[in-house]
C-alpha cells in the first residue's frame, strides 16, 4: 500500500517536471541574489515589459515565467503552491477560489481601490473586454452586427456562408472561456440562443484567444464570439485584417488578478514585484502605453465583480449541468 | 492637655471611593452586557444571511432523469459578500456522500428539515459561522435526503465587534469620568457643613462659649447637641469658679482692711523698737495680701466683663492724665518723676473702667520697678498707629521670661523683694484682647522696661 503511494508521488512529481508550458522564459541581469517565479496565463510578449521595467530598478532580481492556460495554471498551482511565488490569471473565479481556499497571502501594506482586490490578497491590475472579432474580408458586404442579436440575425441569414466558419472558447478546456460563457449566461437568455445558432452551423472550438485569433487572420473563420479584447487589438495593430466590436447589449468586462503564494519563500520580493505591478497598472499620466490595458475603470463601465458568488459556477454540480447544457447547444 | 487625636482615614475620601468604586463595577458589567449584546445582533445578522443563502441552495436542488442536481442560483453566495470580503464554504451531502462542495467541511450529525442550526467552528484556521440543514425529496423510486452545510469566516463580523466595543468602552470609561466628577461633588458638599461647622469653632475667641445656632443637616443634630450641651456646662463651670474666686478674695479683704486698722493703731500706741518692728512688717504682709486680693477681684471682673464689654467714647489723654494724678503721691514716696507725652489725642470705644484699669496696673509696675528718683515716661501717640507706651530706668524685663510675663501668677525673676502677685501684666493683655488691641513687651535699648499698647 505505501508503496503504491510513493509510486503514485514520483508519478505525480515526474508529470509536473514534464509539465508542457505554452511558454517559458527567464529574465535575469546577469548577478542574481534573489529571484522569483510567477507562474502566470498571460502571454510573455504582453508581461515583458513589466517584468523588464522592475528589473531596471531591482537589477538583482532573476525571474522565471510559466506561461500556462487558466484551468491548468490553477491545477498546477494547486498541486505545489510552494514551487511559485506569484500567480497572475485570468480566469477571476479560479483565482478568488484560490484565495478562499487560503493559498494567497495577505499583503496589508499595498494601498488599491476596494473594487479591484479581493480580501488584501487578490489583486486585479487589468480590465480586458469580452469581445467579437471579425475577419474584415468575410464582412465586405454584410453589416456589421453591433450586439448578439445583430449577429444571430446575420448568422441565421447567411447559414450557408457561415458554416464552419465560427469560434468560441472551448469552455470545457479554458478557465477565462468558462468564465466568459457563464457570466454570459447569467446576464442574459440570448446567450444561450446564439450557442444554440453557432452549434447549428458547426462552430470551432479553441483553447486560447491566440489561436483564434490567427485562424481569423488567416481567414480560416470569419467570426469568433468571446475574444480577448486585449490580443485582439495587439494583433489588429499588426495586421489590420479584423474587426473587433464590443457588444452593445452588454459588454463583458474580465480583471487579470494577480496573487502572492501562501507558501511561498519570498514574499518581500513578491510584494515589492505587487507593488510594482499595481502602479504601472494605474499610472494615469503615462506617455508609453501600457502592454495591457491599464486599470482604469470608465464612467458607466462594469466588471466581472470580485465576490464569493464567482465560485458559484466552479462547484462541481453547477459546472456538470452547465457543460452538459453548454454541450447540448453547441456539438450537436 | 491637648493630647494628640488619631486621625483615621476621610469620610470624603471613603464616600467619593465607595461611589467611584460602585461607578466601575456598574461601568464594567454594563460594558459587557451591551457588548453581548451587541455580538448577539450582529451574530443574528450573519445567520439570517447565512440562512438564507442555505435556503436559496437547497431550495436549487432538484432530481432530474432520477439524478440530483443543485443549480443554485449566483446570489446564493453573492449575498454572502461581506465588506472585509469574508470567506465562504459549503458543502453537499446526499444520502450521507458528498456530492460537490469542501469535504472537510464539518456536518453536524443531527440535522434538521424545517430548521437550520448554527455553529461557530474553526474551519482552514480561522473562526467560521456554519449553517446546516436539509431536504428530503421523493423521487419516483427512492427518497433522498440533501443536507446543505454553508460556512463563512467572521473578520467583517469581528471589526463590527471590535467597533461597537470600542465605543462601548469609551461610553463607559466617559460614564466613569463623569461620575468621578459627580461624586466629588457630591461628597464636597455633603462635607462642607461639617467643615462649617468646624472652621466656626475654630474661629470663635478662647472666652466664646455660647452655643452654635446656626442650621444644621440632621445627621449632625446630636453632634452639635453634644456639643452645645459640653459647652454650656463649661461655660457654667468656668463662671462659678469665677465667682468663687471673686467671693473668696472679697471676703479675705474686708477682714484683711479690719486687721490693719487694728495694727495701725496698735503701733501708735507700742513703743519698744522691737515690736514696733514686728508690727511693721506685719502691715507690709497685710498690705501685699490686701493687694493680691484686689489683683484677683480686678481678674476675675475682667473676665467677666470682657464677655460683655459695656463700651463707650474715652478720651485716653484724660484718662492717663486722671491716672497719673492718682499716682502721683506714690511716685513721689519714691521721688520719681512721672511725665506724660501727648504726641496726639487719642479717642477711643471701649470699657471704661476695664482700660482704666489695665493701664494703671501697668504704670503701677513701672513705680514698683524704677529706682528712687527715676523717670517714667507716658506717651501717647498714632503713628504709624495709635499707641501708649510706658517708658522706665528699671531693670527691665529679664529677657528669658519675656514669653510667659503674661501668664497668670507669673512673675519674673526681677522680682524678689517686690510686692506683686502675677497678675498685673495678665489683666493688662486680657483687656487689650478683649478690645483687638495688641500688649508688647520690650526692653529699652539704654534700659528700662517698655510696655506698648498698639490700639
Ligand atoms: N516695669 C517693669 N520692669 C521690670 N520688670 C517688670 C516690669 N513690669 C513687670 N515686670 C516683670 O513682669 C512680672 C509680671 O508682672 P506682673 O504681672 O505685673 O506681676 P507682679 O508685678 O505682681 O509681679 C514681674 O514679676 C516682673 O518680673
Amino acid at each position: 500500500m505505501r508503496n503504491f503511494i510513493i509510486l503514485i508521488f514520483i508519478l505525480i512529481t515526474s508529470s509536473l517536471s514534464a509539465n508542457e508550458w505554452e511558454d517559458k522564459k527567464v529574465f535575469s541581469n546577469g548577478k542574481n541574489t534573489n529571484s522569483l517565479s510567477i507562474l502566470s496565463s498571460t502571454d510573455t510578449s504582453f508581461f515583458a515589459p513589466i517584468i523588464k521595467s522592475f528589473l531596471d530598478k531591482y537589477p538583482d532580481i532573476k525571474i522565471e515565467y510559466f506561461v500556462t492556460g487558466t484551468a491548468s495554471l490553477d491545477e498546477i498551482f494547486r498541486k505545489s503552491p510552494e514551487k511559485y511565488d506569484i500567480i497572475i490569471s485570468s480566469a477571476m473565479d479560479l483565482q478568488l477560489k484560490l484565495v478562499n481556499d487560503g493559498y494567497a497571502k495577505k499583503i496589508n501594506q499595498i494601498d488599491h481601490p476596494n473594487w479591484a482586490k479581493w480580501r488584501q490578497s487578490l489583486f486585479a491590475f487589468t480590465i480586458e473586454p469580452a469581445a467579437i472579432v471579425l475577419n474584415k474580408k468575410a464582412f465586405k458586404n454584410i453589416a456589421i452586427p453591433k450586439t448578439r442579436q445583430d449577429l444571430i440575425k446575420e448568422l441565421r441569414s447567411r447559414s450557408t456562408f457561415f458554416r464552419n466558419k465560427i469560434g468560441t472558447y472551448d469552455v470545457r478546456k479554458s478557465g477565462l472561456g468558462y468564465l466568459f460563457a457563464t457570466q454570459d449566461a447569467r446576464t442574459s437568455e440570448t446567450f444561450w440562443r446564439l450557442m444554440e445558432v453557432m452549434g447549428g452551423l458547426g462552430t470551432k472550438l479553441y483553447c486560447c484567444s491566440g489561436d483564434m485569433i490567427d485562424d481569423l487572420v488567416s481567414g480560416k473563420i470569419a467570426v469568433a464570439y468571446n475574444v480577448l479584447g486585449s490580443y485582439a487589438e495587439a494583433r489588429k495593430k499588426k495586421s489590420d485584417e479584423i474587426e473587433i466590436i464590443l457588444p452593445a447589449d452588454f459588454p463583458t468586462n474580465m480583471m487579470r488578478t494577480a496573487l502572492v503564494s501562501n507558501s511561498s519563500s519570498r514574499v518581500k520580493t513578491s510584494e515589492t514585484f505587487i507593488r510594482h505591478l499595481l502602479n504601472t497598472q494605474t499610472e494615469k499620466n503615462n506617455d508609453k502605453t501600457h502592454s495591457l490595458p491599464p486599470l482604469f475603470l470608465k464612467p458607466g463601465q462594469q466588471t466581472i465583480i470580485l465576490e464569493p458568488a464567482l465560485m458559484t459556477y466552479l462547484d462541481k454540480l453547477k459546472r456538470k449541468t452547465f457543460i452538459k447544457e453548454w454541450e447540448r447547444a453547441i456539438i450537436q | 492637655m491637648t493630647s494628640e487625636l488619631k486621625v483615621s482615614g476621610s469620610l470624603q475620601n471613603r464616600l467619593m471611593f465607595t461611589l467611584i468604586s460602585g461607578a466601575a463595577v456598574l461601568g464594567i458589567i454594563l460594558f459587557f452586557i451591551v457588548r453581548g449584546y451587541a455580538a448577539q445582533i450582529a451574530q443574528n445578522g450573519q445567520d439570517d444571511i447565512l440562512e438564507a443563502s442555505l435556503s436559496s441552495i437547497l431550495d436549487a436542488v432538484v432530481i432530474q432523469d432520477g439524478s440530483v442536481e443543485v443549480d443554485f442560483p449566483y446570489a446564493s453566495l453573492s449575498m454572502l459578500d461581506t465588506e472585509l470580503d469574508d470567506r465562504v464554504f459549503y458543502s453537499i451531502y446526499n444520502d450521507g456522500i458528498l456530492i460537490s462542495g469542501y469535504e472537510d467541511l464539518p456536518l453536524p450529525e443531527k440535522i434538521n428539515t424545517e430548521i437550520s442550526i448554527f455553529n461557530t467552528i474553526k474551519y482552514k484556521d480561522t473562526n467560521a459561522r456554519i449553517a446546516s440543514a436539509k431536504r428530503i425529496l421523493i423521487g419516483e423510486k427512492e427518497r433522498i435526503t440533501i443536507s446543505v452545510s454553508i460556512a463563512q469566516t467572521q473578520d467583517a463580523l469581528s471589526r463590527t465587534l471590535n467597533r461597537i466595543s470600542k465605543n462601548v468602552a469609551l461610553f463607559g470609561s466617559g460614564f466613569f469620568i463623569l461620575v468621578t466628577l459627580l461624586s466629588y461633588w457630591a461628597t464636597a458638599t455633603t462635607i462642607s457643613p461639617l467643615m462649617r461647622l468646624a472652621s466656626s469653632v475654630t474661629k470663635r475667641g478662647p472666652q466664646d462659649l455660647s452655643p452654635f445656632e446656626k442650621k444644621v443637616p440632621s445627621e449632625m443634630y446630636p453632634l452639635v447637641t453634644s456639643l452645645n450641651k459640653l459647652m454650656t456646662r463649661l461655660d457654667l463651670s468656668l463662671k462659678q469658679s469665677e465667682d468663687f474666686i471673686a467671693e473668696a478674695a472679697h471676703r479675705v479683704r474686708t477682714p484683711l482692711a479690719t486687721v490693719r486698722s487694728y495694727a495701725d493703731a496698735t503701733l501708735q500706741r507700742v513703743t519698744k523698737k522691737e515690736n514696733r518692728d514686728a508690727l511693721r512688717s506685719m502691715v507690709r504682709a497685710i498690705d501685699e495680701a490686701s493687694r493680691a486680693a484686689s489683683q484677683l477681684l480686678d481678674h476675675a471682673m475682667i473676665t467677666f466683663r470682657s464677655d460683655n464689654l459695656q463700651k463707650e467714647p474715652i478720651n485716653l489723654n484724660d484718662l492717663v492724665q486722671n491716672l497719673i494724678d492718682n499716682l502721683a503721691p506714690i511716685a513721689e514716696m519714691k521721688d520719681i518723676e512721672l511725665k506724660f507725652k501727648q504726641e496726639d489725642k487719642i479717642e477711643l470705644f471701649g470699657d471704661f473702667i476695664l482700660i482704666q484699669n489695665a493701664i494703671r496696673n501697668l504704670i503701677d509696675n513701672a513705680l514698683k520697678y524704677s529706682p528712687y528718683e527715676g523717670i517714667i515716661t507716658v506717651s501717647i501717640g498714632t503713628s504709624p498707629i495709635s499707641f501708649l507706651e510706658i517708658h522706665d530706668q528699671g531693670p527691665g524685663f529679664p529677657p528669658k521670661d519675656l514669653d510667659n510675663l503674661t501668664m497668670r501668677f507669673t512673675r519674673g525673676q526681677n522680682s524678689n523683694g517686690i510686692v506683686g502677685s502675677g497678675l498685673g501684666l495678665t489683666i493688662a493683655k486680657d483687656v487689650a484682647n478683649a478690645h483687638g488691641a495688641k500688649l508688647q513687651l520690650s526692653n529699652h535699648e539704654k534700659g528700662g522696661a517698655c510696655v506698648t499698647l498698639l490700639f
